[in-house]
């Protein structure tokens, strides 16, 4: 295999939205057969570059060359003709439609003029087998588990005879062993030639998977090396430009936990997926509940906050048994839900930073009777200032704010009620690593002034950083209760979530 | 093909079988049987009868194939009765002073250039939709009542009248050759051509359509294209059959097409289109018309009992 010319090779790429430079003259290239992963935080131009490869934005300066030809990318036809494909992190499939007519979308095979949906079925089953996995091209694209979404997308790029694939976050909505597929998958992919483009958060993936790292930041590459030669120390610095990936180490706590229980759950059900439950959760603590996905992590949750109701067991707060069979009636009792999807749980994307904060508050924003817009205004402001939260103004969308953002507009929101027992699912997903700390942090100063926080994380080292104790879910139920003390390392939680320590 | 993949083929049909595509027919059914039995003393499955259901709804299932497509693609269309009026009278009005051929061409223009118009404000201004033709729907029946100072225009042209509407071939009346072939041409166009395909796709994820390379933009301005011209279609009907155009022909007849549109199982959010169940929306609620005059409810009593009955289909035909 010619290993000499790169697959793809972006030259001193520039480009600036008005006054306001995102890319300054950056190189990229990646080899045939290449996994190379794309690392940096928001905002740091990752998007930005994939976008002007995929012909979605044009460069102001620099020079594209696919298979070592010079060539001009003015849209997204052009890059798909040049053998560009991507499989988006927000997924870019109709769902009405079935995968053997979204994996030939726009290239349907015709017979008599009319589309041959047999011979569509056909050719991307072929595909699939030479994927070496299973999909039913006829099902609909909607009725299907996600982890089989993107391997339509997969399919869809390569029957368009993609050269570069692109990943974005692929697995972000993928469980573990849908995962390791995806990377088998990605091993495959590279004995065919195909260059990948690999944009993660996660280094255990990068360094599972990828060959080469170029890391952004602020618009300019800082890094660009083969990961047999680089740290993960390294990367991490190169990412964040500060000596300071201490964030996944545990601190002490500066307030000490107190004896008194605050919440206590005894023999709780819900469903197939949550069975006989019971924990304890005291004042100023940080429980962590890890578990692989679908070990009831989530449904434990949403059923302390009502979304779920419990079929058997009893919910005890401050020492009263409480009835918690809705979300109202755990928001009275001092609970607060920063639930997985922030996207679609957490926010109404199209309206303002201000309303989405105090959308709980509104009780205490009136006057005479109507809500007044500068008490809104006013209680915003505390909150943006005590959550750091980064924007232009008040008023903006908050749909135009970075992850790491509209994640601290949430947790924003909700501390605003003032609730006793936080349980957030995944706070940090999706963030990059300088919010992540921040919000880590935040978690952090909320047990200390008092507060009890449940906090899910799939990410071991983040949750071995913040828990006072770690609860272990199996099957829908705890399947070990270990005090931080007791974790030796992340090896050691990883083999508990397992079921093999 | 072995009887043991056909029989597969079956069994994965069934698993597949899809509760709110489907409901219509199960519901066409039971609502047929149920009027044969109850009604069959004044006359209900008379041949006669049922032809006439046919024809009474004939406007509504044409402007329902081409709804089909407006809604398959994530727009409305709420100015096809008011198109249907205007076109109504400008054939009408053009028969009489220029002829037949005239008359046809300039009622389809009616719908071509206001449907051009809503599809262009839609698919390049992005104005959405349901503003662009529920501003259509009140300037065309002006325009309607306008030039016909709201009187009735006759139409004495014989061969006009035997074309579009009054006519029969043998037995057949031949509204319902025009519905037919509709419909065929309909059912076809959206599942076997690239152009019922982006459609589809333009409503269920107007984004990743758009990154696959599907004109959108486009798609929008030609489903509202395509509306505008089966509504003056329609329209042209209704003068055939009532021989004479009035601005009032069509009038509300937005909402029972919409209706039987949703009814035959074509999402309202877009990414789906059931042209044949369309069809079977629409002779659902002209049977259910037909059903209730016979069974000597007042028009009162009809419009109440037709809501209801169509709130209750809808909602069970959005039931997952």
């Amino acid at each position: 295999m010619n290993t000499n010319t790169p697959a793809i090779e972006m030259r001193g790429i520039e480009k600036s939205f008005g006054t306001n430079p995102v890319l300054k003259n950056v190189d990229f290239s990646v080899s045939v057969g290449e996994v190379h992963a794309l690392a940096g935080e928001n905002g740091a131009g990752k998007s930005t570059l994939m976008k002007i490869l995929q012909g979605v934005y044009q460069k102001d300066a620099g020079e594209i060359l696919v298979s070592g030809e010079q060539v001009q990318i003015t849209d997204t036809f052009a890059a798909r003709k040049a053998g560009i494909g991507m499989v988006f992190q927000e997924f870019s499939l109709i769902p009405t439609l079935t995968v053997a007519q979204n994996i030939f979308l726009t290239n349907e095979p015709t017979k008599f003029g009319l589309i041959d949906d047999a011979k569509a079925r056909k050719l991307a089953l072929d595909i699939f087998k030479e994927m070496e996995v299973e999909v039913d091209p006829s099902r609909t694209v909607e009725s299907m588990p996600t982890a089989l979404w993107q391997l339509t997308e997969i399919a869809k790029a390569l029957a368009q005879n993609a050269k570069v694939l692109i990943m974005d976050e692929p697995t972000a909505s993928l469980a573990r062993n849908e995962a390791e597929g995806l990377f088998a998958l990605i091993e495959r992919l590279k004995t065919r030639g195909i260059a990948i483009v690999y944009i993660s958060h996660r280094m255990d993936e990068i360094y599972r998977i990828a060959d080469r790292i170029t890391v952004l930041r602020d618009g300019s590459r800082v890094l660009t090396e083969s990961l047999k030669k680089v740290s993960p120390e390294q990367i991490v610095e190169a990412i964040i430009g500060r000596k300071a990936a201490a964030h996944l180490v545990h601190k002490n706590r500066s307030a000490k936990i107190s004896k008194e229980v605050v919440l206590e759950v005894k023999n709780l059900s819900s469903g197939p997926k949550l069975q006989n439950v019971s924990l304890q959760v005291r004042r100023g603590e940080i429980l962590g509940l890890a578990g692989l996905m679908g070990s009831g992590r989530t449904e434990l949750v949403n059923t302390l906050f009502g979304i779920l109701k419990p079929t058997a067991g009893t919910i005890t707060i401050n020492g009263k048994q409480l009835d918690i069979s809705s979300p109202q009636q755990a928001i009275q009792n001092k609970i607060a839900l920063i639930p997985e999807d922030r996207r679609a749980q957490g926010l109404v994307l199209d309206h303002a930073v201000t309303e989405n904060l105090t959308l709980p508050l509104l009780d205490g924003l009136k006057s005479s009777g109507l809500l007044s817009k500068r008490k809104i205004l006013a209680r915003s402001k505390e909150i943006i200032e005590q959550f750091d939260i980064r924007l232009a103004y008040p008023g903006i969308r908050v749909g135009s704010l970075s992850g790491g953002n509209q994640q601290k507009v949430v947790i924003g929101k909700w501390l605003g009620t003032n609730p006793e027992i936080l349980l957030m699912d995944e706070p940090t997903a999706g963030v990059d690593i300088g919010t992540k700390s921040e919000i880590l942090d935040l978690v952090r100063k909320i047990a200390d002034s008092g507060k009890s926080v449940i906090l899910i994380s799939s990410e071991l080292p983040e949750l071995l950083s913040v828990s006072d104790r770690i609860l272990v879910l199996k099957d829908g139920h705890v399947s070990k209760s270990l005090n931080r003390e007791e974790i030796p390392s992340e090896e050691f939680l990883q083999l508990a979530i397992q079921g093999a320590a | 093909m072995s009887t043991k993949t056909s029989t597969n083929t079956a069994l994965n049909m069934l698993k597949r079988f899809e509760w709110r595509q489907n409901i219509i027919y199960i519901g066409f059914a039971a609502v047929f049987i149920l009027f044969a039995v109850l009604l069959s003393d004044s006359g209900f499955s008379n041949p006669n009868n049922l032809l006439n259901i046919f024809r009474q709804t004939a406007t509504i299932s044409i402007m329902a194939v081409a709804m089909t497509y407006v809604i398959a693609a994530a727009e409305i269309d709420l100015s096809i009765g008011s198109v249907a009026g205007l076109a109504a009278v400008v054939t009408a009005m053009t028969i009489n002073s220029y002829g037949l051929i005239p008359g046809i061409l300039a009622g389809l223009a009616v719908g071509a250039i206001s449907g051009a118009i809503s599809g262009g404000l839609v698919a390049w201004l992005k104005v959405p939709s349901f503003l662009v033709t529920l501003g259509m729907l009140g300037l065309v029946v002006g325009v309607a009542r306008w030039i016909t100072a709201s009187a009735p225009v006759p139409i004495a042209d014989q061969t006009y009248i035997t074309i579009f509407g009054g006519g029969d071939i043998g037995p057949i009346p031949g509204l319902l050759v025009w519905v037919v072939v509709a419909v065929t041409i309909g059912a076809i166009v959206m599942n076997k051509t690239k152009f019922g395909r982006h459609v589809r796709a333009t409503g269920g994820n107007l984004v990743a359509a758009g990154f696959t390379g599907v004109k959108t933009a486009k798609i929008k301005f030609m489903v509202l294209l395509i509306s505008g011209i089966a509504a003056s279609f329609a329209g042209m009907l209704y003068a055939g059959r009532l021989q004479s155009g009035r601005f009032q022909w069509g009038t509300g007849d937005e909402l029972s097409v919409i209706a039987a549109v949703i009814l035959g199982g074509t999402s309202l959010f877009g990414g789906r289109g059931q042209v044949v169940g369309s069809l079977f929306g629409a002779l659902f609620i002209g049977l259910i018309n037909n059903g209730l005059i016979l069974a000597g409810l007042d028009v009162s009593q009809q419009q109440v009992v037709r809501g209801a009955i169509i709130i209750l289909a809808v909602a069970l035909s959005r039931k997952k």
